[in-house]
C-alpha cells in the first residue's frame, strides 16, 4: 500500500476514535450544568450526588479524549506536511485560538472540578463546571471553523505557485464565517448534547431496570430526556440547513448524498437505496423528486449531477457516502421518534412504566455515537478528492519525507494502543456503572412496592 | 515590515513560542520529573501521596505542549511541518509514552491489587522518563541541524536523529526535569517522603550538573559556530553563569527551607537553558545541515504579516486569561498534599 492510502486510513482511524469521546465530553458538559444548578437551587442532595457520579465519569472520558487529541494535533505535521504548508497561515491561527481558549479553559478548571470538592465553595465548584462545560465546546468551534473552511474556503488569496503555493489569509472573520461553518457547528455542537445525554439516559435506564438508585435515576433521566429531545428536533433543523448549505457549496458532494448522476434529470430523495457506480443507478425505496424539492421548492426541476464534474473532480465511493449519509439521517429521525414518544409517557405519567422501552433506552447510547461517526465520514468522503476544497488534492497533501513503511509502523501501533485504550475505558466505565452511587450517604433505597417498575 | 515596540512580528511570535515552550518546561517538567522519580519512593503511601502531588495540575501542565504546538504551527508552519515529519517515528513514540503516561495516571488508583498498581507504576515512571529523553533528543536535533533541501524537506533517516550530541541533550533535559520534579515535591510532601526526597534533590542536582558540563564541552566540540556567537556577544556569557547561579541558589533554598522560592529558582534554571537555545538559534529555527542557504529561519519559514497580527492579538488577549486561571488554579490546591476521597 502507498503511502497515500496508509496515511488517510491513519487519519480517519485515529480521528474517528478521538471523535468517540469529544461528543462525550460536550454533551456531558451540559447535563453537568444543569445537575449541578438543580443541586444549588433546591439544596437536595440527590442532585449532588448525582453531580458527583456523572464528574467521576467525564474525567475518565475526558482524559482519553485529551490524549487521543494530541495525537490529532500532530498528526498534521507528521503525515500532512504539504497540507500543513499550504493552509498553515489560515488554519493555524485557528489551532492557536482553540489551544488559548478553549484547552486551556477546560484543563485548567477540570482539576478543580474533581479534586475540589472539599477545596472550594460550592458555587465556585458550580463556576469551574460551567467553564469546563464552556471550555469543551469552544474547542469544538475553532476545529469545526478550520474544518469548515477545508470545505469552503474564504477570506484567503493565494501566493506562489506550483510547489510553493500557499493559501495566505486576507480577512479573519470571512475565514471564520465561511459558508458552512454556522451550519456546521450548530450540528457537530448539538450531536454532541445528543451524545451526551443518551449515554446518561442509557445508564440511568440501566439502573431503572435493575431496580438501583431507582429515585435518583428517574430525576436524572428526565434531565437528560429533556436535552435529549430538544436538541434531536434541532438537529433534524441544523441538519436540513446544512444539506441546503452543501447543495450550493459543494454539489458534487451533495449530488454523492443521494447517489444522483444525470444533470438533466430531477433528483430523488431515498429513505432507503443502493447505489451501483458501474450503472450509475440507484435502487431503493424513494421520494421521487424528492432532492429537487428540497433545493428548489419544485419536484420537476433538474439537479446538478455527478456527471457535470470530471472524473478526477468528484469522489468516487459513492455508495459509501450515500449509506453514511442515509444512515445518519434514519438515526437522527430515529432518536426524535424515540425522545418524543418518551416526553409523550412523562406527560401522561407513564416514562417509567415500561421496561421494553427502558431496555431500548439503556442501549440507545451507541445511536448517536454511530451517527456522529457516520455524519463525519459523510462529509469527509463526500469532499473528496480534495483536502481543501478546489484548492489541494489529498494526493498532494502528504509529507514527502515519510516512507510507507514508517506509516505502516505507525499505524500498528496505533491500532494496538487505541484497542489497549478502549478496553481499558470500557472495562473501567462498566466498573464505574456497576459500582453505582456512594450510598454511605444514606438515601434510602425504595422498596419494591414503591417501584414503578413492578406494580 | 510592521513591528511592534521595534521588533518585528516574525520575531515576535518566535519569542512567543519560545515562552510558551518554556512555559511547558517549567510547567510539565516538573510533573514529568516526579514521574521519572516514581520508581524511588516504595510504599505505596508514598506513592499515592507524589501521584497527588501533581494529580490537579499535570493535565493542565500538558496543555501547554499543545498550545506550543499550535502556536508553532500557526507561526511558522513550514517548521511545524519539516520538523514534525522529519521526526515522524520519534514523535509516534513520543505519542505513544504520552498516551501510555495519561491513562497510567487515571487508571492505576482504580484497582487495589498489587500488580495492578506496580505495572501503572512502571509505566508511568518509565513513560515520563521517556518522554524527558525524546523531548531533549529532539532539541539536540535542532540545536545542531538536520539535512534538508531547498524545499525544506528532510533528507535523512531515522538514524540520523539519535547521534552522540543528541543524546546528551535527551540526557540533560531528563536531568533537569528530576532536579525541578523533586524540587516540587519537597514543597508538597511531609515526614519521610519529605526528608528522601531532600536527599533526592541533591543526587538530582549533581547529575544534573554534570550532564550540563558534559552537554557545554559537546557543545563547543560538535558545534563550534555557537562559540563564534559568544565570542561576538560576551555579555551572553552571563546566561550559562546565571545558570549555574541558579543551581547553587536552588541548592541554598531547600537548606533553609523556603522551599516555594526554591521552586522558582529551579524553574528559573530551566527557562535560562531555553533562553540560551533562543540565542543561539534565532534568526535561524531550523539549520540545514546540507546549506545554509535552506535554512528555515523566522522570516521565510513564518506565516504573512496578517496572520501574525491577529494571532499576537489573540495571544495578547488568551495570555492574561490564562495565567490568571492556572494561578486560581494553583492557589486552590496550594499547600501540602492532603488525601481526601476524590483523590487519586
Ligand atoms: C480541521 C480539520 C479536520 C477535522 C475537524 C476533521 N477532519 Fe476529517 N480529515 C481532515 C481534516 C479534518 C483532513 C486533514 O483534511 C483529511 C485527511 C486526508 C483528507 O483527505 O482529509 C481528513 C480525512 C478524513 C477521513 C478520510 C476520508 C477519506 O480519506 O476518504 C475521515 C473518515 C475523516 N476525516 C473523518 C473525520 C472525523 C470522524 C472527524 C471528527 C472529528 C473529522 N474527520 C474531523
Ligand atoms: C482533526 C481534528 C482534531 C484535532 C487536531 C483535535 C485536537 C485536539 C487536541 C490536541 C486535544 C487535546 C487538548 C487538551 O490537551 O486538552 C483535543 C481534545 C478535545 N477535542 Fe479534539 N481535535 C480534533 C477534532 C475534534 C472535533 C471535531 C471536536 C468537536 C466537535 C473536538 C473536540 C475536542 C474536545 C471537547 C476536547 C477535550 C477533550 C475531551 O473533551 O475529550 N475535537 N483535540
Ligand atoms: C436528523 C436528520 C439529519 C440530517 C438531515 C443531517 C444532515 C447532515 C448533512 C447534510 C451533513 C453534511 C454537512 C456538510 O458536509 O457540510 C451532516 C453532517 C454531520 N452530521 Fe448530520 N444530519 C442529521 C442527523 C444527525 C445526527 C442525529 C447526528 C449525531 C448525533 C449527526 C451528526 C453529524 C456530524 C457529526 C456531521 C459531520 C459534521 C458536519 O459536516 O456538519 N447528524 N449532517
Amino acid at each position: 500500500m502507498d503511502v497515500e492510502i496508509l496515511s488517510r486510513i491513519q487519519f480517519a482511524f485515529t480521528v474517528s476514535f478521538h471523535y468517540i469521546y469529544p461528543p462525550l465530553s460536550i454533551g456531558l458538559g451540559v447535563i453537568l450544568v444543569a445537575m449541578e444548578g438543580a443541586y444549588l437551587k433546591t439544596g437536595d442532595k440527590i442532585y449532588e450526588k448525582m453531580t458527583r457520579f456523572w464528574i467521576k465519569i467525564f474525567a475518565l472520558i475526558f482524559g482519553i479524549g485529551v490524549a487521543t487529541g494530541i495525537v490529532m494535533e500532530f498528526e498534521f505535521g507528521t503525515n500532512w506536511a504539504t497540507y500543513s504548508r499550504y493552509v498553515g497561515d489560515i488554519f493555524g491561527s485557528a489551532l492557536a485560538a482553540e489551544g488559548i481558549f478553549a484547552f486551556a479553559l477546560e484543563s485548567g478548571f477540570l482539576g478543580l472540578l474533581i479534586f475540589g470538592w472539599n477545596k472550594v465553595s460550592p458555587k465556585v465548584h458550580f463556576f469551574a463546571t460551567i467553564m469546563v462545560a464552556l471550555g469543551s465546546m469552544f474547542s469544538a468551534i475553532w476545529i469545526v471553523v478550520a474544518n469548515s473552511w477545508q470545505q469552503t474556503p474564504a477570506g484567503y488569496h493565494i501566493v506562489g505557485e506550483g510547489m510553493k503555493a500557499r493559501a495566505e489569509i486576507t480577512d479573519f472573520w470571512a475565514m471564520v464565517f465561511n459558508p458552512s461553518s454556522v451550519d456546521r457547528l450548530s450540528h457537530v455542537i448539538i450531536g454532541a448534547f445528543l451524545a451526551g445525554s443518551f449515554l446518561v439516559l442509557s445508564v440511568h435506564a440501566y439502573y431503572l431496570l435493575k431496580n438501583r438508585h431507582v429515585e435518583l435515576s428517574q430525576k436524572a433521566f428526565k434531565i437528560a430526556l429533556v436535552v435529549a429531545s430538544i436538541s434531536g428536533l434541532l438537529q433534524l433543523f441544523t441538519g436540513h440547513h446544512s444539506a441546503n448549505g452543501v447543495a450550493i457549496n459543494q454539489p458534487a458532494k451533495l449530488a454523492a448524498f443521494e447517489g444522483h448522476y444525470d444533470s438533466l434529470k430531477a433528483a430523488d430523495m431515498y429513505l432507503v437505496g443502493y447505489v451501483n457506480q458501474k450503472e450509475q443507478t440507484v435502487t431503493g425505496v424513494k421520494i421521487s423528486g424528492g432532492l429537487s424539492f428540497l433545493i428548489h421548492n419544485n419536484f420537476t426541476t433538474p439537479v446538478k449531477g455527478l456527471n457535470a464534474f470530471a472524473e478526477n473532480n468528484r469522489p468516487k465511493q459513492v455508495n459509501a457516502v450515500f449509506q453514511t449519509y442515509h444512515l445518519m439521517v434514519a438515526i437522527g429521525v430515529t432518536l426524535i421518534g424515540l425522545t418524543l414518544f418518551a416526553m409523550f409517557l412523562w406527560w401522561r405519567g407513564k416514562l417509567f412504566s415500561y421496561k421494553w422501552l427502558l431496555t431500548i433506552f439503556s442501549f440507545s447510547v451507541v445511536l448517536p455515537q454511530l451517527a456522529n461517526q457516520l455524519g463525519w465520514f459523510s462529509a469527509e468522503m463526500g469532499r473528496q478528492p480534495w483536502v481543501v476544497y478546489g484548492l489541494l488534492r489529498t494526493s498532494d497533501a502528504l509529507s514527502k519525507s515519510v516512507k510507507a513503511n514508517q506509516v505502516m509502523f505507525s499505524l500498528f501501533l496505533f491500532t494496538f494502543i487505541y484497542a489497549t485504550l478502549f478496553a481499558l475505558f470500557i472495562y473501567l466505565l462498566n466498573k464505574k456503572i456497576q459500582h453505582g452511587f456512594e450510598e454511605h450517604e444514606a438515601i434510602p433505597e425504595h422498596s419494591k412496592r414503591n417501584n414503578p417498575l413492578l406494580n | 515590515m510592521q513591528t511592534l515596540l521595534g521588533i518585528d512580528y516574525p520575531t515576535l511570535w518566535f519569542l512567543v513560542v519560545g515562552a510558551v515552550f518554556t512555559g511547558y518546561a517549567i510547567l510539565d517538567g516538573f510533573d514529568l520529573g516526579s514521574g521519572a522519580l516514581h520508581l524511588f519512593f516504595k510504599k505505596e503511601e508514598s506513592r499515592r501521596i507524589a501521584l497527588n502531588a501533581i494529580g490537579p495540575v499535570w493535565d493542565g501542565n500538558e496543555v501547554w505542549l499543545v498550545i506550543g504546538g499550535g502556536a508553532l504551527f500557526a507561526g511558522f508552519p513550514e517548521v511545524y511541518a519539516t520538523i514534525f515529519s522529519a521526526f515522524y517515528i520519534p514523535f509516534m513514540l513520543f505519542l505513544t509514552v504520552l498516551i501510555f503516561r495519561a491513562i497510567a495516571i487515571e487508571f492505576r488508583s482504580k484497582e487495589p491489587m498489587l500488580w495492578w498498581r506496580k505495572m501503572w507504576d512502571i509505566i508511568y515512571s518509565l513513560s515520563s522518563i521517556l518522554i524527558a529523553v525524546l523531548l531533549g533528543v529532539v532539541l539536540g536535533n535542532v540545536m545542531q541541524g538536520i539535512p534538508i533541501d531547498k524545499d525544506f524537506e528532510y533528507q535523512g533517516g531515522f538514524f540520523n536523529l539519535l547521534n552522540p550530541y543528541s543524546i546528551i541533550t535527551g540526557i540533560t533535559t531528563l536531568a533537569l526535569f528530576m532536579m525541578h520534579g523533586a524540587t516540587y515535591l519537597i514543597m508538597k510532601t511531609e515526614n519521610r517522603l519529605h526528608t528522601k526526597l531532600k536527599i533526592l534533590a541533591k543526587n538530582t542536582s549533581r547529575f544534573f550538573v554534570i550532564s550540563y558540563v558534559t552537554l557545554t564541552m559537546a557543545t563547543l566540540i560538535y558545534l563550534p559556530q555557537t562559540a563564534d556567537k559568544f565570542r561576538s556577544y560576551p555579555a551572553l556569557f552571563l546566561v550559562p553563569l546565571f545558570t549555574i547561579l541558579t543551581i547553587i541558589n536552588t541548592r541554598r533554598l531547600l537548606e533553609k527551607g523556603v522551599y516555594f522560592k526554591a521552586f522558582l529558582s529551579s524553574a528559573l534554571t530551566s527557562a535560562l537553558l531555553l533562553i540560551t537555545v533562543t540565542i543561539n538559534l534565532y534568526p535561524n529555527i531550523v539549520i540545514s545541515t546540507i546549506d545554509p542557504a535552506f535554512n528555515i529561519t523566522v522570516y521565510n519559514g513564518a506565516s504573512s504579516q496578517k496572520s501574525l497580527g491577529i494571532m499576537l492579538t489573540i495571544a495578547a488577549i488568551g495570555v492574561p486569561l490564562v495565567a490568571a486561571y492556572t494561578t486560581f488554579v494553583f492557589w486552590t490546591f496550594r499547600g501540602k498534599v492532603k488525601m481526601d476521597d476524590t483523590s487519586y
